[in-house]
């Protein structure tokens, strides 16, 4: 059983995955970030590749990218600080990016390195189900990694199921049709997740998007397996002095 | 589908590249869209009014000029297709009005649209203005100082101009944001993209509503020299929708020479050029797969054109394939000789370019043409927007 199993089978609910961007807020920040988002109770990491225009993203995560870019990190500079990352993270930790760097890696090979250091999952949302089909989903199956589909609220009932044949580890619910770090109202939120849960998906739903704080993590909980936490947790790091100390704060103020 | 070089396959291919690379955020629009388009942009009642409005209200088709004077310089015969004489400038109103007519027939009550040198921005404006309907359009911070009069213009027909702030507050970053409009706006807007780049199905519709440019071409030249094939056609690429507008009814004539000129700013090697095919390589920009300019770690680079409309670090996935095949020949031209070219056509033939047409003009002077050659150039859009640039090369 992988990481990512373990966790969904000790935990069915209220499972928190936190976004954070490698290479920031410093270029080798990235570990010591991951290591305390571990330490302060997160079950799930999403590790951001950043990209010179990440479409899917709103302001807060480009401008954590364009930092993270002008500190100078790369895939390849990603790799090497996470050559050890095993030893001191046990969580689960899913690479997130665009496929225009992963292509330009070398898409085998990013997955070979990736599945060597330790990492469980992909999320490529721009990686779209045909290519995945016909080319790539081979690859990512080859080295052992999990891929994750996002849907929305605009995605059809036939589509999230064939979405949800494909992925394995989790589907990554995009809570609406929006960029990272859009505010809407949950009220519809929860109507969509409802209508999600009621498919009886093969994989766990972690629900992104718009999740900022206490309330907004539970709402989203309530009829899912747990949600994603990406702009607010970058945005509380962005003039940190002290990563470990606000992580935690921030952290703890999620899972009061 | 079976796949030529005017249309690609079902999934958007041209060869290796095209497809639609998306977040699942832009899968419903897309798909309708590419479950539509076909049949829309077909239909007779659809036809009827984009011819009507083409040709009363842009004034098609625009003449066929045989530049005698400029001819003679290059010692062959050169015809221009006057793009710049269409209503607001350019060529860019032609997939204006056929996306918009589109857009209507699928229930959008919201346009928006990226723009560069604003020409596009312009058209889209204009065409929302007829038809009375919300337009937004996206325009790099730094596009909006060198290209004034295009946003007064935009304003002026009642659309909202939004900087893009982001990277190099060029046209690529004016697509990303229009991008993110989209993804945040997913039930009413339909998106203007405006050349032939982005996810299928806008390469192949972009080129389809832009063919009218060859169309008219084939029986204008029957007409002049008893020939519907020239044997060279040139033209500037951006994104490259004049370019497959003009190329479109003669990609499968392969005695016809394609010729694409790519803005190589102040020198292909300088650091600041915008020649993607020579400084780029295979990867995924704005949905498609194509030729970009990006590092070594897939980070896309800021291009350099004095041409806004130029300033792009892609290219659309048919004429990546046309390069790839060797089916196009692509050339390019800097900055300095664009500007020349362009002063040269205003002494010879009375004709004030658009910067962007003036790289197709400078790329005469790299093909070798004698006087049996019938080339036929693109001149995609008139220069007014440009008089600032032009007035400061002057002077200097
Ligand atoms: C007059 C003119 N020509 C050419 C272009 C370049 O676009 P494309 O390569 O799509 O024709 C532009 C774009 O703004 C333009 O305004």
């Amino acid at each position: 059983m992988n990481r990512i199993e373990q966790v969904f089978k000790n935990k069915n609910s209220k499972v928190l995955n936190v976004y954070c961007t490698a290479g920031y807020p410093k270029l080798d920040s990235t570990l010591e970030v991951m290591q305390a988002l571990q330490e302060s109770g997160a079950d799930l990491i999403e590790l951001g590749m950043p990209y010179s225009d990440p479409l899917a993203d709103g302001p807060v995560i480009q401008h954590s990218g364009s930092i993270a870019l002008s500190n100078g990190m790369t895939i390849a500079t990603l790799f090497k600080q996470l050559k050890d990352f095993r030893k001191t993270v046990t969580v689960p930790v899913i690479l997130m990016g665009y496929m225009n760097p992963v292509m330009q890696y070398g898409f085998e090979k990013f997955c070979s390195d990736a599945a060597a250091v330790g990492i469980d999952g992909l999320i490529l949302p721009d990686l779209p189900q045909y290519e995945f089909e016909t080319e790539y989903g081979a690859i990512i199956k080859k080295y052992g990694l999990d891929f994750i589909f996002l849907v929305t609220p605009e995605t059809s009932e036939k589509r999230v199921k064939e979405l949800d044949a494909l992925s394995t580890g989790f589907l990554y619910a995009v809570s609406s049709s929006s960029t990272t770090g859009n505010d809407k109202d949950f009220g519809a939120v929860e109507t969509y997740l409802q209508r999600l849960k009621n498919l009886q998906l093969n994989n766990p739903v972690l629900v992104g998007f718009g999740i900022k704080d206490k309330q907004t993590f539970e709402s989203a909980s309530k009829h899912s397996n747990g949600a994603i936490i990406g702009s607010a947790f970058v945005k509380a790091l962005e003039n940190s002095s002290d990563i470990k100390a606000d992580t935690k704060k921030f952290i703890a103020n999620v899972l009061a | 589908m079976k796949q030529t070089f005017t249309s690609p396959d079902t999934k958007g291919y041209y060869g290796k590249f095209g497809g639609a690379y998306i977040p699942e955020m832009l899968h419903r629009n897309v798909e309708e869209l590419q479950s539509k388009y076909l049949e829309i942009m077909y239909e007779k009642g659809f036809r009827e009014e984009f011819n009507a409005l083409l040709k009363d209200y842009v004034g098609r088709p625009t003449p066929l000029f045989l530049a005698e004077r400029l001819s003679k310089q290059f010692n062959t015969n050169i015809y221009l297709k006057r793009e710049d004489l269409n209503h607001t400038g350019a060529h860019k109103i032609n997939n204006a009005i056929g996306q918009v007519l589109l857009a209507q027939r699928l229930g959008k009550k919201r346009i928006i649209a990226e723009t560069g040198a604003g020409q596009h921005g312009v058209a889209t404006a204009t065409v929302c203005a007829l038809k009375g309907i919300e337009c937004i359009v996206y325009m790099g911070v730094k596009d909006i100082e060198r290209q004034a009069p295009n946003v007064a213009r935009m304003k002026m027909l009642g659309a909202k101009v939004m900087p893009a702030t982001s990277g190099s507050q060029t046209l690529k970053d004016a697509t990303n944001e229009a991008i993110r409009d989209w993804i945040n706006n997913p039930t009413d807007t339909h998106y203007v993209i405006g050349s032939v780049v982005g996810p299928h199905p806008y390469p192949d519709m972009v080129a389809r509503f832009q063919s009218v440019i060859s169309e008219e071409t084939r029986w204008q030249l029957k007409e002049k020299t008893g020939s519907e094939l020239p044997t060279h056609v040139v033209a500037c690429v951006g994104g490259g929708s004049n370019a497959a507008g003009a190329f479109y009814h003669f990609l499968d004539e392969p005695q016809v020479q394609l010729v694409a000129v790519e803005a190589a700013g102040l020198g292909v090697n300088s650091g600041h050029s915008a020649a993607t095919t020579q400084l780029g390589t295979a990867g995924v920009l704005h949905g498609s797969k194509s030729i970009v300019m990006q590092t070594e770690d897939g980070q896309v680079v800021e291009p350099h054109s004095i041409s806004a409309g130029l300033d792009y670090p892609g290219i659309g996935p048919l004429h990546a394939h046309l390069f790839d095949s060797g089916r196009g020949k692509f050339l390019s031209a800097t900055d300095d000789e664009s500007v020349q070219a362009a002063f040269n056509l205003c002494k010879l033939e009375g004709i004030i370019p658009a910067l962007e047409s003036a790289h197709a003009l400078a790329g005469l002077n790299q093909l070798q043409l004698n006087e049996k050659n019938v080339v036929v150039l693109c001149l995609s859009g008139r220069g007014d927007k440009d008089l600032a640039t032009y007035m400061n090369r002057m002077d200097a």
